[in-house]
């Protein structure tokens, strides 16, 4: 045993099914052998199995009612609901009658479906092959009078697959799980993700020692078996990140609020309804930036106002009352799209992009916003105009989606006039705030800031101009002290909004909405319960505390605006 | 008596699964009706109210789903599960 210790350290390649680092012993755990049942008579085996099906069903309602997460409970419905089902047990209480052994019975009936399942094209049913290993050993346990296995926590589980129950079933804290089969697909890696698990898929489990030391790497699909010492220093170094980052996700409950008590209304940036499936909109202020590009790029061609409409509406109505504010196509400059934007553009960000493009094609753009007119009626939309320069671009948009609306109107179609508002990405339009006839504003900081600065955000060679500059800060300050006064609301939807970085310097100039990527909710959602305030607000705060916090603004936002200048030397 | 016919083109992004499914027998056995369904106009047909069955038919996205059924709420009974369907299977969420 003694040379294992010092055994050089073992690297394993597996899929990743769902991101994060673990670290801690091996656990290897052995499949569930059930004792072999005696053949008492027909009708005990009959009653036996029928016994075992009822205790399982109350175990899963029971869990069920316990998880308390949409995808979980789904999970565990189905089971129910095949539990429910006469057709499932049936082939088995054929064989009892037959003279067979409840528990053989129960598993050759279930490994006909299990098969079925296995067998199938389509990755998603597939998939549900374990489901239904994890009801049929659900019920073996219970026919073999076993209590359910019981996972510690803080450990790298290994095992050839993992039933949905059992994983939710564990205290997953500082765990990870690898497994043989299984897949991206599978319900476990779903679970696995949503509950932010580290995990990996296809690895050969057997040759794992239970007990040895390991590190899993869930994004690089990567298994290290007694890793050496500078391999775990780095791991320990990310892990520390991450459970920090997660300490920001535990926190999502309830409004985002900065130290001094201010609510600020923290949104997310959305590309596509998958992204959707993964979140809990009660986690979230709403869309701040819905793309509309997705639906437009790798097609044949263009979707249709119904496909468009479909996926509004399905976006609105996932966030249940909350804002969704969908962007008009905003293609051109980085986004090409087939038949559509032009080629051979000198100089793609300065050329024919965002609405300058929707307006040279309005056959495109009326269906859009049809569609949008459309959606409106199913809840809290908002439709955002890109690339804005000049008033009359954003008037020519409204005429059109008022004509859009008659139009539906006079077919009989039901429609609404959603709010309109604009995106604050040229200086042109953000230097003259005062004359657009907008219902809102939500600034777009990534285009801003290579406007601003002359310089492209993708050379890397300028990567020191290209970034939020006092002249950026002084622009967005206008915008939202302008739009604080006229009653109108701001966001703020780039990149820079999503930089926990930069949190502070964006609330120091009066934003207080701010939509970001899902992955950047929790550390943005932290950086904003850090802030304790620009000067204008800290009368409440101890003297001492507050020259700290002063100082903090000014290392994290070196180029404040006048505005907030003026609170903080208060 | 005569069966009662409906069909519904399902949109739901991965098809007839486990999630949908539930959702669709559960209110197929919240009638009385003896209801069947099908991925053609003239079957094989399976019992709407069998999980096991439903899911074997692995319909996959676009497909049209057909339902017939036989029973005093025969007409309530399609109605509802044409608009689950139509619906993409959103009950109230």
């Amino acid at each position: 045993m003694d040379d294992r210790t010092h055994r050089a350290a073992h690297r394993i390649e597996g899929r990743s099914a769902a991101p994060g680092i673990a670290l801690g012993p091996l656990v290897r755990l052995a499949a569930a052998k059930h004792d072999i049942r005696q053949y008492r008579s027909a009708a005990e085996e009959h009653k036996a199995l029928v016994d075992a099906l009822a205790a399982s069903h109350v175990d899963l309602s029971a869990l069920v009612s316990e998880v308390g997460d949409a995808e979980a409970e789904a999970i565990l419905s189905f089971q129910i609901a095949l539990l429910e089902d006469d057709n499932l047990a049936a082939p088995a209480f054929a064989l009892i009658t037959g003279g067979e052994v409840a528990n053989r019975a129960w598993s050759d009936a279930i490994a006909r479906e299990i098969a079925s399942y296995d067998g199938a094209d389509d990755p998603y049913f597939r998939a549900r092959a374990s489901d239904l290993r994890d009801l049929r050993d659900r019920v073996l346990r219970h026919l073999a009078g076993e209590a359910d296995q019981i996972v510690p926590s803080g450990v790298i589980v290994a095992a050839e697959d993992m039933p949905p129950s059992m994983f939710l079933a564990t205290d997953w804290r500082d765990g990870g799980l690898v497994l043989r089969r299984g897949s991206p697909s599978s319900h476990v890696a779903i679970l696995a993700r949503s509950r932010g698990v580290p995990m990996i898929v296809g690895v050969d489990v057997d040759h794992l020692e239970n007990g040895r030391d390991a590190l899993l790497d869930g994004e690089a699909g990567l298994l290290i078996v007694d890793p050496d010492t500078d391999t775990r220093a780095a791991y320990c170094q990310r892990h520390a990140e991450q459970s920090e980052f997660r300490q920001a996700f535990a926190s999502f409950s309830g409004p985002a609020l900065t130290a001094s008590g201010e609510l600020v209304r923290v949104m997310i940036n959305v590309t596509g309804l998958a992204e959707l499936e993964q979140l809990d909109p009660a986690h979230v202020d709403g869309i701040g930036l819905m793309r509309t590009e997705f639906l437009f790029q790798g097609c044949e061609t263009l979707p249709s106002e119904e496909e468009q409409y479909q996926i509004y509406r399905r976006m609105i109505e996932w966030a249940a009352g909350r804002p969704v504010t969908i962007r008009t196509l905003d293609a051109g400059g980085d986004k090409p799209i087939k038949g559509l934007t032009q080629t051979g553009d000198i100089n793609p960000f300065l050329g024919v992009r965002g609405v300058r493009l929707s307006l040279r094609h309005l056959d495109v753009f009326r269906v859009q916003l049809r569609a949008l007119a459309r959606a409106a009626v199913a809840g809290n939309l908002k439709v955002m105009i890109p690339m804005v320069t000049v008033p009359e671009e954003l008037d020519r948009c409204r005429t059109l989606l008022e004509q859009a609306l008659e139009d539906l109107r006079r077919e009989g179609q039901e429609a609404q006039m959603p709010p309109l508002g604009m995106m604050v990405e040229v200086p042109a339009a953000a230097l003259t705030i005062e004359d657009f006839n907008a219902d809102f504003f939500s600034i777009g900081s990534n285009d801003l800031i290579q406007y601003v600065a002359a310089a492209s955000r993708d050379e890397p060679q300028l990567a020191d101009l290209a970034r939020p500059s006092r002249a950026v800060f002084g622009l967005i300050g206008h915008v939202v002290n302008y739009a604080d006064s006229s009653g109108r609301e701001t966001s703020l939807c780039g990149d820079l909004a999503g930089d926990p970085e930069q949190v502070a310097a964006l609330l120091d100039q009066g934003l207080r909405i701010l939509s970001v990527a899902p992955r950047a909710l929790g550390p943005v959602r932290a950086a904003i319960a850090r802030y304790s305030g620009s000067g204008a607000f800290s009368s409440e705060v101890e003297p001492g505390s507050r020259q700290e916090n002063v100082s903090n603004q000014e290392s994290r936002a070196p180029f404040r605006s006048d505005r907030t200048g003026k609170g903080s030397s208060a | 008596m005569d069966k009662l016919r409906a069909s519904v083109l399902m949109r739901h992004e991965v098809g007839l699964h486990a999630r949908p499914s539930v959702k669709l027998t559960k209110l197929a056995k919240a009638f009385e009706s003896r209801i069947d369904l099908g991925l053609s106009p003239d079957g094989p047909w399976v019992d709407a109210k069998s999980i096991v069955k439903v899911m074997a038919t692995r319909a996959p996205k676009d497909s049209t789903i057909y339902f017939r059924a036989e029973g005093t709420d025969a007409k309530a009974a399609l109605d509802a599960l044409v608009t689950l369907v139509d619906g993409d299977f959103q009950d109230g969420r």
